[in-house]
């Protein structure tokens, strides 16, 4: 059985200005030990999917589908039965540190607090584990950090120590959404590196939130690319990155900006701008942007799923 | 030969801060920036690179005359624009623009898009004409790729691309010589991020203008720099050819910065077993003595430690300012 | 790989140019609709509207007049029989026509006090706050001493020297309610410094007079229009406490606050001659509240400054 099955997912909000689609009928799954990627822009969806799972949206925000985690259906479960396995099988790690840590409380009693209270420890030896973390994480003088205050530290440490605490639950299910965005290039590297090393020691499975292709490339085994709240590429990271189908992907691809290749290759910027999600347009939502486009793109594209377990919908491919 | 539009000699940015209570106080000085130098040419463009911290934003805007320098000369075309009287330097900001990093923040949410455009042209030139202005500002519209009828609309009815595009426009309405873009990409998406770079570097040709770009991220300023300098704790570590110091940089700081850019290929990132820079960068308010990138350099020895290298000139031409540059081979290893 | 010289380009530029220019929708328009989507603020507006509407032309209106006194019926109940709909005092003057007219008083000072505030506290404010430094300091220095002045001791002072005038209560409320819109307004103006839109004017070479009036200002009338809002029901519930205390409006004159301080002396006796005027005062006060906070609401600092 998957760790994580997601069926027909939708995610939407109610504005004032009407209901916005931020998620529509996604499907994956994820293994345990594996390691999926949600690509996207903003605006793709891939945020609000994690939300809408571990029932963190907004209050004008509601999901529909299933998301069955070990069999059970996280989308039907109420707050106190989520919690019981928020911070304690699954886990979450948020991009920005400064916000997602307690400006108010010492690093000790925020990693404390969350593994006193699922894993019935003492405090002693509560300490003992997240001390133990720290050094795991790469924090050199972990004793002397964990007394200190999170704006004592610096963006790369907070972040490490939230990579701490993520971990202090020996989750089954990690969920990253961009911790490395807000950071600088050395850091980034350097928390890649760690995450990489984490995810060879540990069973989690783990999901990353990503914009950032690079690190997708280096942490990921399988892809799932977002536009518009609906996945339009899924496969491993090879066949993404080596042989990518849908013309967003392709796209996205060519944009990034790469010192590995010859220095006179040419930018190629995918042109226009993300939709608006308040006012999708019919058929395939790429159909504006895509250099590809044609007269069977004012359909809903379905998703061609190949032997390889290579995904992407369009109509690019399928035979007539 | 190009003709030089600005020279930066040891420029300096200190900053004193003031802590301690009623009785006792402690006075820092934060040097922001410290010792920087260049030239830039009609048409050029330089990529200064840092990571946070490194001094390249306060830089930007001493550049521009917005912050007074603590030391050092900035000269726009030949003029100290220091020793410039308020009326004189404000008319030379005609030529001189700049573009933020937030592109929503850098625009009045109470101004339409013609108006945000329209004021450098009502400063500079009050009794401008009000068809001549809608003509400026159209045509600057046109060629940051705006539609023309959207003059009426507000920054937040535009995407963070477009609002970039409306800064750039509001930038060039003056015709200017130089436009400073502090991290003008880091904000937006990856896809719209290459849109603002190739649209930076054809306006760049089609106006001979030079620029300075800012970014955190050497992979940003590769494709539109001619030179790239690279700064760390408001120091100027190395200033070279793009396609140089790319291929083969001057100092370890610039190699580790390399390094860390992930690339998007699976196969590659895989191989990799370079851990790159491990600590954090030290605080401003107490940089290290010597060379302040000696507590993270792979190749340190006794001498870092104690004299700060200056930024010498290489036999390529390029500057680094690194005690062991001869010695060191850099080179960044091609990747199969 | 695809070059970007394979890909067919339809220039979007030569499609719309020729079209009219679209509309834009302003940051204040969409407050707008956001405010009348807020049911309490709208009915509290018409309420205010009706309130308004009463107090102006309802004295005319009605047959009564403030001062005359109905022997035959001195504190008698609301009945229609006697034509007195809300009752009278203790002098047989019609209870609703003195209400009215009392609210003419209340709601005047409000208005008034609250523009003479305005005016101060945002310039004084905006002042200080844009230009800082020593100016700035003592700005708010002579702000904090007057702050610390005891409100009621400084109108007695003034009552005893100058005596009982309508123009002193709008001078002893305004000078002391700018206060605190100049606090505000200061701390807006520190804020609104320091953005990046600001710094794109002054890099333009725009000068720091059309900077505050070009950029700073608009950006200051979310807060102002809210604060004034809220200000307008604490200078009414002001007057109505010097009132109450005796040290308001003068006889034949009334406002609210006299009128209840009145009835409460007689509020065992004849309660309608409490009741009447506390609800015009209390039903303002809430209608105020209710539309300041729509306004804070619809302007939230979400989207803008």
């Amino acid at each position: 059985m998957a760790l994580l099955e997601v069926k027909d997912l939708d995610v939407g909000f109610d504005t004032p200005e009407g209901e916005v689609h931020a998620v529509n009928h996604l499907e994956f799954s994820l293994e345990a030990g594996d390691t999926l990627a949600l690509v996207g822009e903003s605006g793709s969806g891939k945020t609000q999917t994690v939300m809408g799972i571990l029932g963190l949206l907004a209050e004008n925000g509601h999901a529909s589908g299933q998301a069955l985690f070990k069999g059970k259906d996280l989308l039907q479960m109420n707050s106190l039965e989520l919690n019981q396995h928020r911070g304690s099988e699954i886990a979450m790690i948020f991009q920005d540190p400064m916000t997602s840590l307690n400006p108010y409380l010492r690093i000790e009693k925020q990693m404390i607090e969350v593994v006193m209270h699922h894993g019935g420890l003492k405090k002693a030896e509560a300490r003992t584990k997240a001390v133990e973390l720290l050094r795991a994480v790469r924090i050199a003088d972990p004793e002397r950090i964990i007394r200190q205050y999170p704006h004592e530290l610096s963006g790369g440490m907070r972040q490490k120590v939230m990579v701490a605490m993520g971990l202090l639950s020996e989750p089954e299910l990690l969920i990253a959404d961009e911790p490395t965005a807000a950071l600088d290039v050395t850091v980034k590297a350097q928390i890649t590196h760690l995450m990489s090393e984490l995810r060879k020691k540990s069973n989690a499975a783990i999901i990353l939130i990503s914009h950032d292709l690079g690190i997708v490339a280096g942490l990921c085994d399988r892809v799932l690319v977002m536009y518009a709240g609906e996945a339009v590429e899924c496969g491993s990271v090879d066949q993404i990155y080596y042989e990518p189908k849908h013309p967003y992907t392709q796209g996205l691809l060519n944009s990034v900006p790469r010192l590995d290749r010859p220095d006179d290759t040419e930018m190629v910027a995918i042109p226009g701008n993300p939709p608006n999600l308040l006012s999708l347009p019919g058929g395939c939502k790429f159909r504006d942007r895509c250099p590809k486009a044609f007269d069977a793109c004012t359909q809903s594209p379905p998703m061609q799923v190949g032997q390889d377990l290579h995904a992407y919908r369009c109509f690019l491919g399928v035979p007539t | 030969m190009k003709d030089r539009v600005m020279r930066v000699q040891d420029l300096a940015v200190h900053f004193k801060l003031r802590e301690g209570g009623l009785l006792s106080s402690k006075t820092f000085t934060l040097k922001a920036v410290e010792g920087v130098s260049f030239d830039l040419d009609a048409g050029e463009t330089l990529g200064i690179v840092g990571e946070s911290g490194c001094g390249k934003s306060t830089l930007a805007r001493a550049l521009l005359a917005l912050i007074k320098p603590s030391r050092g000369r900035v000269l726009w075309l030949g003029e100290d624009l220091n020793k410039l009287d308020e009326e004189a330097l404000r008319k030379k900001r005609q030529d001189m623009q700049i573009v933020f990093q937030d592109p929503l923040a850098a625009l009045n949410p109470r101004m339409t898009v013609r108006d945000i455009i329209a004021e450098p042209l009502w400063t500079f030139f009050p009794k401008i004409a009000r068809v001549q202005v809608d003509e400026r500002v159209r045509g600057a519209m046109k060629m940051v790729g705006l539609l023309p009828n959207q003059v009426n609309r507000y920054p937040h009815e535009f995407s963070g691309g477009q609002c970039q595009r409306i800064g750039i426009a509001r930038a060039l309405v003056l015709n200017p010589k130089l436009i400073v873009c502090d991290e003008p990409v880091s904000a937006l998406d990856v896809s719209i991020q290459a849109q603002i770079i190739k649209l930076l570097k054809d306006l760049q040709k089609k106006l001979n203008l030079s620029l300075v770009f800012i970014a955190h991220d050497l992979s940003v300023v590769k494709h539109i720099s001619d030179r790239v300098m690279v700064m760390y704790l408001g120091r100027s570590m190395e200033l070279s050819q793009r396609d140089a110091l790319y291929r083969k940089p001057l100092h370890p700081y610039t190699s580790a910065l390399i390094k860390a850019v992930p690339v998007p290929d699976p196969r590659l990132a895989r191989a990799a077993t370079d851990t790159g820079l491990t600590g954090d960068m030290p605080s401003p308010l107490n940089p290290p003595p010597g060379c302040v990138f000696h507590g993270r350099c792979p190749f340190l020895i006794k001498r870092c430690q104690l004299e700060v290298p200056a930024l010498r000139r290489m036999e390529s031409g390029d500057w680094v300012a690194c005690h062991r540059a001869e010695e060191l081979d850099l080179t960044i290893a091609k990747s199969g | 790989m695809t070059k970007s010289a394979d890909i067919p380009v339809i220039d979007p530029f030569e499609a719309a140019l020729g079209v009219t220019d679209v509309k834009g929708r302003s940051p204040w328009q969409d407050a707008w609709h956001r405010l009348l989507k807020n049911r309490a603020a709208v009915y509290s507006a018409f309420i205010m509207a009706a309130m308004f509407l009463m107090v102006v032309f309802g004295p005319m209106l009605i047959s009564w007049e403030p001062d005359y006194t109905d022997w035959d019926y001195t504190s008698s109940p609301p009945s229609l029989a006697s034509g007195h709909w809300f009752g009278t005092d203790a002098v047989g003057r019609d209870i609703l026509v003195r209400t009215l007219e009392g609210g003419r008083i209340s709601l005047m000072v409000g208005l008034v006090a609250t523009i003479v505030s305005l005016l101060i506290g945002v310039s004084y404010g905006a002042t200080a706050g844009y230009f800082g430094g020593a100016a700035d300091r003592i700005m708010m220095r002579i702000v904090d001493i007057i702050y610390a002045l005891p409100f009621m001791f400084f109108v007695i002072l003034l009552m005893v020297v100058f005596g009982r005038h309508i123009l002193l209560i709008f001078v002893a409320i305004g000078a002391i309610n700018w206060l605190d819109m100049a606090r505000i307004v200061r701390g807006q103006t520190l804020s609104l410094k320091n953005t990046e839109f600001v710094e794109a004017a002054k890099a333009c070479g725009v000068g720091d007079w059309d900077i505050i009036r070009r950029h700073i200002t608009p950006n200051l009338l979310g807060v102002v229009i809210v604060y004034v809002t809220l200000t307008i029901p604490q200078v009414i519930l002001v007057e109505s406490f010097l009132s109450f205390l005796g040290l308001g409006v003068q006889e034949p004159m009334s406002s609210w606050g006299a009128l209840v301080s009145d009835g409460a002396q007689d509020m065992e006796s004849a309660p309608w001659t409490l009741i009447v005027p506390s609800v015009f005062l209390t039903v303002t006060l809430y209608c105020f509240n209710y539309i300041g906070d729509g306004l804070r609401d619809a302007l939230d600092p979400k989207d803008h400054l």
